[in-house]
Formats: structure tokens, C-alpha cells, sequence
């Protein structure tokens, strides 16, 4: 059995254990919360630009954009793997990584990857997943100016004919206990198919544009080349804003698990800790027994 | 009688608001809007976009992007955007300078592409900001 002196050690360290994961829980639920007003708040401009950009395409008499284009057969993939820099969130990287890669086997074809955060480039590594780019230290809540690099590579590696179509696979925040990995399209935008088009999900409470006649200026051709753009970085910001919302949900989660965990220990330690005491005691007081005992009957042997 | 005017960026809406008239900082040259205009979609540049309602003059710096324009209403979809009041003057006095130094050095053509970029950011920044606050000096630095 452990020594009180022992077991009171653990105690102790257990205590600022759950000290440390109960902080870190407060931490990540306030971080989920700032990545969702993050998301909020990027719906109005996702409508507005999303209306413009399916008025735009809709104009007669001019060739469809290139970023609209469906390429028939697609020969390449590009997946976008969105995952944490950090570890200590439970399952939140495996989940989307195996959602990911489980999608690509499907789909038949080569797939490139970027990965997004270290965890997920360690175990695309691990996996020996073809990696193409991968982009690290990402704000806990990213901003716009943050991702425009990975949106700039999307649109560079799709243009150049290098893949046929790009992939955003990351963990979508449904609430705090549940975030589903979710693979969804990013090129080529189908602005025709509303239906379909994974923009509609972004896009809240969505009416069918406007059917008029604008003056463009410059141009309708010169406006799209400027929307389109900035719709597919905001389409790649909100994958990461989810993502990160999501990867702060799951760090909560698995600080609260460890927080329980540390609790019932520290339990469980107590009573092992009031056990070994009273055995000591006991100890003692049979010790002082027996020594009086035995003092006793030597002392009445020596009367007799 | 005005229009609603809505002014949003990526991350964040900047204005929602009736307003009597807006000048835009067109692609092409400024434009100002009055109610009923035509409808327009126009690209926009750097510059200040004034709102005016009633006596009130409403300012904002506009980094790029789009503006589309209704009869009824103006949708400004910026790039980046920042409502005057919300300037940090000393930040972009030090951008500012930090362009120039940096175009002082002739640098090479797509690093000088970016620092006049810079540069013409940080100008409408302060522009917009004097103009807000003509009373207050512009701020000291050491």
C-alpha cells in the first residue's frame, strides 16, 4: 500500500490538473463563441456578392467565367484539409482527415492535398497522402487577410488546369457537442444550379436574384473577374471559421472529459487516502497496545 | 425621401441605414447616388464613401470591391472598409511612412506596386480621419 505521504501527492497534483483543464474549457467555450459571431458575421456580404455574382453570370452574350466552368471528365482532385495546429480536441483532426481521404477513394481519382494546421498535415504525412501545400498558425479565430493565401492557391492550381476541381473538407459546428467533418465543393461555383451548389448553405434565407437590367461598369466581364475572387476566399474563410469553432468545441469537450476524469480520481484517491490514514492510526494504536501489553506482563513477571 | 444603404465587408457589417444621398469612390471615377438612380453595378477603388443624412455626414474608407445600386438602394460590398471614426490615425500615419521609406528605396516592381498600395491606404485613412474630427489637431508622434 502507498504511503499516506504518497497518496496526498497525488492528491495535490491531480487538483491542479482539473485546475488546468477546467481553465483550458473556459478558454476554448469562449473561443467557440467568438469563431461563431466570426461566421455570423460574414452572411450578409456571402448573400449580397452571391446575388451579384448569379446576376453577373446571367447576362447574355458573355462566355461563361472560367471559375464557373464544370471540366468533364475530372482528371485531378485538389482537397483542402482543414485540422488544428494543436492536439489536446479529442478526435476533431482524425474525423475530418478520414473524411476526407474515405471521399477521395470514392471519387476514383487522384487527389492533391493541402493541409491546413500541423495535425493534419502530420497525419496526411503518416499516411502518405500526396501533399501539395500546407499552411500552419492560424489565429484561434482567423481572419479574412489569413486565408486569402490558401483561396489564392485554389483559384491559381484550378485556372492553371493543374486539377479540375477543388475540395474543402473540415468540420462544420453544428453546437457545442456536435461537429460534423463535411467534404464540400469550392471550384468550379455553379451559380446555375442553386440547388446543388454547396453556396446555398452559406447562404441563408436566399431569394432568387433579381431579375435587372444594370449599367456595368466597367463591365460585367470586369466585375465578375473582381466578385469571384472575393466570394471563393469568403467561401474558404467560413470553412476555416467553422472549423475553427468546431476545433474549439472538441478541445472543450475533451478538457471537460478530463476534468470529470480528474474529479472521480481525486476521489477515489481521497477515500484511498482516509483508508491508508485510519490503517495508520490503527497501526499505531495496536503498536501502543501491544507495547503496553507487553510492558504489562513483563512488569508482572517481575512482581512475580 | 432616401434609400437604404448597406455598407458590408467579408467579415463584418459596416452600416445599415437610411440616408438621403452617397458618394462613391467608383472604378471609374466618383459617383454620387441619389434616390432612384438607375441600377448600376460599378467596381470600386481606394477611397472615402460620405453618406449624408439630413445635416450628418457619415464617412468611411473603402479599400475596393463593388457597389450594387437600386432605385431604392445602395449595397457596398467592400474589400475592406473601416468607418472613419474607427481609424487609428497613428497606425496609418506610421504606415504611411513606412511606405514611403520603402519606395524611397526603389524597390523592385512588384514589392513597389505593393507599397503604393500601402501607401494609398494609409492616406485615405488619414484623410478620412482629419476630415472627421477638423477640429482636433492631427496627432503628435516622437
Amino acid at each position: 500500500m502507498e504511503t499516506l505521504r504518497e497518496i496526498r501527492r497525488r492528491i495535490r497534483s491531480v487538483q491542479n490538473l482539473a485546475q488546468m483543464t477546467r481553465a483550458m474549457e473556459a478558454v476554448s467555450a469562449s473561443k467557440v463563441q467568438k469563431a461563431q459571431a466570426a461566421v455570423l458575421a460574414t452572411r450578409p456580404y456571402a448573400h449580397r456578392a452571391w446575388e451579384v455574382i448569379v446576376n453577373l453570370s446571367g447576362v447574355r452574350g458573355i462566355p461563361l467565367h472560367p471559375l464557373l466552368t464544370v471540366r468533364e471528365p475530372v482528371r485531378s482532385v485538389m482537397m483542402v484539409v482543414f485540422t488544428s495546429d494543436r492536439g489536446l480536441c479529442g478526435a476533431y483532426n482524425h474525423n475530418v482527415v478520414r473524411a476526407a481521404t474515405d471521399y477521395a477513394r470514392r471519387l476514383g481519382v487522384p487527389v492533391r492535398y493541402v493541409a491546413v494546421g500541423k495535425r493534419g498535415r502530420n497525419i496526411l504525412w503518416r499516411l502518405r497522402a500526396p501533399l501539395v501545400a500546407q499552411f500552419s498558425g492560424l489565429p484561434a479565430v482567423p481572419r479574412l487577410a489569413d486565408i486569402t493565401a490558401i483561396a489564392r492557391l485554389a483559384i491559381d492550381e484550378f485556372l492553371s488546369g493543374e486539377v479540375d476541381a477543388v475540395l474543402l473538407a473540415y468540420t462544420d459546428f453544428i453546437n457545442l457537442l456536435r461537429q460534423r467533418p463535411v467534404v464540400k465543393r469550392l471550384l468550379p461555383l455553379r451559380p446555375t444550379r442553386l440547388d446543388e451548389q454547396a453556396v446555398s448553405e452559406y447562404v441563408v434565407d436566399m431569394k432568387p436574384a433579381r431579375v435587372t437590367d444594370y449599367i456595368y461598369e466597367p463591365s460585367p466581364e470586369a466585375l465578375l473577374e473582381v466578385v469571384l475572387p472575393r466570394f471563393i476566399e469568403l467561401q474558404v474563410y467560413q470553412a476555416a471559421l467553422e472549423a475553427a469553432a468546431s476545433e474549439h468545441a472538441a478541445r472543450r469537450a475533451a478538457m471537460r472529459n478530463a476534468t470529470d476524469n480528474a474529479e472521480e480520481l481525486i476521489r477515489d484517491l481521497t477515500i484511498l487516502r482516509n483508508k491508508a490514514r485510519q490503517h495508520a492510526i490503527t497501526k499505531e494504536l495496536l503498536d501502543i497496545a501491544g507495547g503496553a501489553e507487553a510492558l504489562r506482563q513483563l512488569q508482572g513477571e517481575m512482581v512475580l | 425621401m432616401g434609400f437604404q444603404l448597406d455598407i458590408v465587408t467579408p467579415e463584418k457589417q459596416l452600416f445599415s441605414g437610411e440616408v438621403d444621398s452617397v458618394l462613391l469612390p467608383g472604378a471609374e471615377g466618383e459617383l454620387g447616388i441619389l434616390p432612384r438612380h438607375a441600377p448600376l453595378l460599378t467596381a470600386l477603388t481606394i477611397g472615402e464613401l460620405v453618406a449624408r443624412r439630413g445635416e450628418e455626414e457619415l464617412l468611411f474608407a473603402i479599400h475596393g470591391g463593388f457597389a450594387q445600386v437600386l432605385p431604392d438602394r445602395v449595397i457596398v460590398l467592400a474589400d475592406m472598409g473601416e468607418r472613419a471614426e474607427e481609424v487609428d490615425a497613428a497606425r496609418a500615419e506610421q504606415a504611411r511612412r513606412e511606405a514611403e521609406e520603402l519606395l524611397k528605396k526603389e524597390p523592385p516592381p512588384e514589392a513597389r506596386a505593393e507599397a503604393l498600395m500601402a501607401l494609398r491606404k494609409a492616406q485615405l485613412r488619414l484623410k478620412v480621419a482629419r476630415r472627421q474630427r477638423p477640429h482636433r489637431p492631427p496627432e503628435e508622434h516622437s
